[in-house]
């Protein structure tokens, strides 16, 4: 069995976020970590490696530095890591980001693939479905658990009160949640393996089936017209008043600011 | 000459950094409090490799190199002395003298189940007369037939009741030395928890590091392998010795681990605590006592970690010392722990003598550093009697 993990570096979100003049993010100037949601569909990928023997690819589209979430996906214990990174592909919003991927992994044989559920970045939710309908596979998105079963693959799929339990066929995609599990930390000695190992590079030019119209910025229809950092909220007011009281108050104050 | 480090040390610090802060960290007031062993911590510590980390893969340990591993002792002693000293005793004191002296036998038996955590690892040379003085030494090994027997104790034996493989030295001889006088020869053995003779006295109540398991160890009539000798009869004292060069670069990565997390303490509350209106921080006595903390700190960090890469160059084949390297490493780096914990509950006023605030564990804990595997004084003697020679 083969599973193809994409990954995003992302900027961890205890350091500043830093904006290029063009509004996307200036991530060489961040501090960075392996997407959380990303983390949680490796180590379902390393369990399922785990129990089964599966061979585990990661995927990462990124600047030069995202190498390092693949050195520590290997250090987790994937086998093998590849980084698209080229300069025509840079600012790519989610849909040239997803052709730009399916592009890559119409190179790769794969049963399954796991994207996490979105990046703590963009938090868009949209490249891992997308990348489906480019590839034309099923997808199952936010996965709380993933089970294989013969050649299919048995997901929970988190909704706000329930789940689902959904079977699908391999091959698939799968996205998956950080509650889905605690990512296992990576070893001394497979800190050591992952420098010595050779990391795949791909550019532009490796990318199969795919339209330059549809990659890096000019190929993204999301055109960012502001960006700016959050801005804090003031502290709120704390009342302690009887239930019917409250109801009283809140009223008052929605009806104040003109809220109904 | 480069102080940077590499991009997969940088990955390894960070792992154990990691680590400590989520699994260490939390654990730490209570393991203090309560004198409480943390054997959790140390099966998931074995799990991922930490107890293990110089041992060869062929051993079933990680094949990383000294530096990685007293990066691991340092910032796990960032939060925790007890965690720190632990893997340091386990993997210098014991694993690694199997690893030099061993046979391959010995190797193949002892090194996979230490490196995996799966047992735990521990030294004993100490007794009540003899500590630097090796000559007091009391407990004896008398070969009988196919069988050593083991008469004596150790006392302040780290990992003592936990451990469950521990390497012995006892006198196996006594010989005229050159002005006429009797003179003990010593040897090395690798006991196992549960030989029959082998028990455990008194539980130490310490000062500091209080969830590390101090015993003292009794051997009556212990009767254990003519194959557990390690390396050859009679040369248990340079092995003693040269594994505790090894052990000193681990207890001086302790103490900076110590030092650091106290300093990183100290500049987090010097910045909250307002006094006169604005931060201590803001005030220059605290400024200079922060920046000579930061100095000393820099400072021991090199000589550790310069020991640890002289001990490396021995370990891939080199004919190389790296006894004074070792001591200069702890003398400094304990020395600096002592001073720095000091200054941290010194910078934290009343709170800083309250248990609620780690400096006051971290000073507890920084006072062992400066005895144990040899005292300051020791350290001294190392150094300049390689000086004069």
């Amino acid at each position: 069995m083969k599973i193809v993990v994409c990954v995003k570096q992302v900027p961890d979100t205890k350091g500043g976020v830093k904006f290029n003049p063009d509004g996307t993010l200036d991530r060489g100037a961040m501090l960075a970590i392996m997407n959380p949601d990303d983390k949680a569909g490796l180590e379902a990928a390393l369990r399922i490696k785990d129990e089964t023997g599966a061979e585990v690819t990661v995927l990462t589209m990124g600047l030069p530095k995202a190498e390092e979430v693949l050195r520590e996906a290997i250090a987790m214990g994937a086998d093998k890591g590849i980084l698209v990174t080229d300069r025509v592909l840079g600012g790519a919003d989610t849909w040239a980001t997803s052709t730009t991927l399916a592009g890559a992994l119409r190179n790769l044989d794969y049963d399954l693939i796991i994207t996490g559920r979105q990046a703590i970045d963009g938090d868009t939710a949209q490249v891992g479905p997308q990348i489906s309908e480019h590839l034309d596979i099923p997808v199952i998105s936010y996965a709380k658990d993933i089970k294989i079963e013969g050649d299919c693959v048995v997901v929970q799929r988190q909704y706000d009160d329930r789940y689902h339990v959904l079977k699908a066929k391999m091959p698939c995609l799968v996205t998956a949640l950080s509650e889905l599990n605690e990512p296992r930390y990576m070893t001394p000695g497979g800190i050591f393996d992952a420098y010595d190992a050779e990391i795949t590079v791909w550019g532009r030019a490796d990318l199969k089936d795919v339209d330059d119209a549809n990659l890096g910025l000019s190929g993204s229809p999301t055109k960012i017209a502001k960006a700016s950092d959050k801005v804090r909220k003031g502290a709120g007011e704390k009342v302690e008043l009887d239930p019917d009281e409250s109801v009283n108050y809140i009223m008052g104050k929605l009806k104040e600011k003109h809220v109904i | 000459m480069d102080f940077t480090l590499s991009k997969k040390h940088e990955m390894a610090r960070q792992l154990f950094k990691d680590f400590a802060e989520t699994e260490v960290k939390p654990m730490a007031q209570e393991v203090d409090e309560t004198e409480h062993f943390p054997m959790d911590n140390v099966k998931k510590m074995g799990k991922y490799g930490f107890m293990g980390i110089p041992v060869p893969k062929e051993y079933g340990g990680q094949g990383c190199d000294i530096l990685t591993y007293v990066m691991c002792v340092e910032e796990l002693s960032k939060v925790c002395g007890t965690t720190g000293v632990i893997v340091s005793a386990h993997t210098s004191l014991c694993a690694d003298p199997i690893l030099t002296y061993g046979t391959e036998e010995q190797k193949k038996k002892y090194l996979p189940d230490l490196a995996s955590g799966k047992k735990i690892g521990a030294f004993g040379l100490t007794e009540p007369g003899a500590g630097t003085d090796a000559q007091g030494v009391q407990t004896k090994a008398v070969l009988d037939g196919d069988e050593w027997v083991l008469n004596g104790s150790k006392c302040f034996i780290t990992n003592g009741e936990v451990a469950d493989v521990y390497i012995v030295i006892a006198y196996t001889d006594i010989v005229e030395g050159k002005k006429g006088r009797k003179v003990k020869k010593f040897s090395a053995f690798i006991v196992e928890k549960g030989t029959p003779g082998f028990s455990f006295g008194t539980k130490e109540k310490k000062m500091g590091i209080r969830g590390s398991s101090t015993y003292e160890l009794i051997f009556q009539d212990c009767r254990i392998p003519k194959d557990a000798l390690l390396g050859p009869q009679g040369r248990g004292f340079p092995i003693a010795m040269h594994t505790l060069d090894g052990g000193r670069i681990g207890i001086a990565a302790q103490a900076l681990g110590i030092a650091e997390g106290a300093l990183e303490r100290t500049i987090e509350y010097t910045k909250e605590r307002k006094q006169f209106g604005r931060s201590i921080s803001a005030q220059q006595n605290t400024q200079f006592q922060l920046a000579d903390m930061a100095t000393k700190v820099e400072a021991a960090k090199h000589l550790v970690y310069k020991a640890a890469m002289k001990k490396q160059e021995f370990a891939e084949g080199a004919k190389v010392s790296y006894s004074v390297e070792a001591a200069m490493a702890k003398l400094y780096a304990a020395e600096v722990a002592m001073e720095v914990t000091t200054k941290a509950v010194q910078l934290h006023g009343g709170y800083g003598y309250i248990r609620e605030y780690d400096v006051e564990r971290m000073m507890r804990d920084a006072k062992i550093t400066e005895i144990y595997e040899g005292t300051s004084e020791v350290q001294r003697m190392v150094i300049s009697g390689a000086l004069l020679k």
